[in-house]
């Protein structure tokens, strides 16, 4: 718990340090933490979203407005973000750091989660988004690279997050 | 009156004013009757209009206006409760609700039935929300953007397209000079 808790704090605050001013979240279990770390820092406007891909659209205003933006969703919700990741993101060369909990890997307790990851990374590289997968806590030390690098690419760019990363072993 | 009228006798009062142009039709439109730099295209993704143009408001203090459609509002309904509860007052949503998907040859919607987008907004928690004629979109918008109070226009019209061609500006393009006017 406590090192999940840091594990929260490392990584808003490399948005924060990354200057990044808006945040859209679905929640997921396994980022309950980061979303309310997340809420405590006054530097970033954090937007619930319905939909993953209504957060994707206000991410691109945020964006064109002047505001670095990020978005936390769940892997599931790639399926319904496609059309929104190519015809917006992509094509108006945005960047959009994704941080994403990746259900269904090893500690999955709820079986019907494995059925969207074992599309998740072959959705990603079909739509050749750049992929970094943390499995293990150190892992979050590459957080500060790849904001830099979604934002030096202006691409969407995806940070799978894992059970085993988030349990902190 | 049909959309392409509405958005024709827009022009002058969205000139220099930030504005978000739904795809299809819409924007193919504004881009005929009244380019500018700070008219967003979008050339794709059906639904997000709204929240291209929320998170623009959200960002900065300029005055977006959002231009959406009957049919796109629909297919991205959760937007608002999102706009409701993120409350801008530089946030102006105009949904010209003519009854149908008017892009791809105006099959009906629900909004055209028995939908009251209006009243879908005010139940979401929107506080201002206008339903005007198409005849009145003018004035109604005039008002809006001096009010600086966030807004939602549901402005209803008959359905029917004129022909127009489609925008061929690079999608890069676009948003480029649609930040440097932004940021000027
Ligand atoms: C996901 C998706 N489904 C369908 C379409 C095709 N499409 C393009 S514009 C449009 C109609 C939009 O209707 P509305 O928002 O009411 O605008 P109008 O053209 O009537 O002004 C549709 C269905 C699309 N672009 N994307
Ligand atoms: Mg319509």
């Amino acid at each position: 718990m406590e090192l999940n808790m840091s594990l929260d704090k490392i990584i808003i605050d490399a948005f924060e340090n990354n200057s990044i001013e808006l945040i859209t979240t679905v929640p997921c279990k396994q980022l309950s933490g980061v979303i309310a770390e997340l809420e405590t820092r006054e530097s970033m406007i954090h937007v619930p979203a319905n939909k993953e891909d209504e957060g994707m659209g206000i991410c691109a205003g945020a964006f064109m407005g002047g505001k670095r933006s990020a978005i936390i969703m769940q892997n599931t919700a790639i399926g319904v973000t496609i059309n929104t990741l190519v015809t917006l993101t992509q094509f108006y060369r945005l960047p959009l750091p994704m941080l994403i909990s990746y259900r269904g890997e090893l500690g999955e307790p709820v079986a019907c989660q494995v059925e969207m990851a074992v599309h998740t990374k072959a959705l990603l590289d079909q739509l050749g988004i750049p992929t970094y997968h943390f499995h293990k806590p150190e892992d979050v030390h590459e957080i500060d690279e790849i904001l830099k690098y979604t934002f030096m690419a202006n691409k969407p760019v995806a940070i799978l997050t894992d059970a085993t990363f988030w349990k902190g072993e | 009156m049909i959309r392409s009228e509405i958005i024709k006798n827009l022009v002058p009062v969205l000139s220099g004013e930030l504005v978000v142009c739904n795809i299809g039709l819409p924007s193919q439109e504004m881009h005929l009757f009244g380019d500018q730099p700070s008219n967003f295209y979008m050339l794709g993704t059906m639904g997000l209009s709204s929240s291209i143009g929320l998170g623009l408001a959200l960002a900065q203090d300029k005055t977006v206006v959002a231009i959406d459609g009957d049919g796109s509002v629909l297919t991205n309904l959760g937007t608002l409760p999102t706009i409701a509860n993120n409350e801008c007052d530089n946030f102006i949503l105009l949904i010209i609700d003519n009854g149908s998907y008017g892009s791809t040859g105006d099959q009906p919607t629900y909004a055209g039935k028995k939908t009251s987008l209006a009243a879908v907004a005010s139940a979401c928690g929107c506080d201002n929300v206008v339903e005007c004629q198409a005849e009145e979109a003018v004035s109604v918008m005039e008002a809006a953007i001096a009010s600086k109070k966030m807004t939602i226009i549901v402005c209803k019209c008959a359905s029917g397209n004129i022909p127009v061609p489609v925008i061929t500006l690079d999608p890069v393009v676009i948003r480029h000079r649609f930040m440097q006017s932004i940021e000027a």
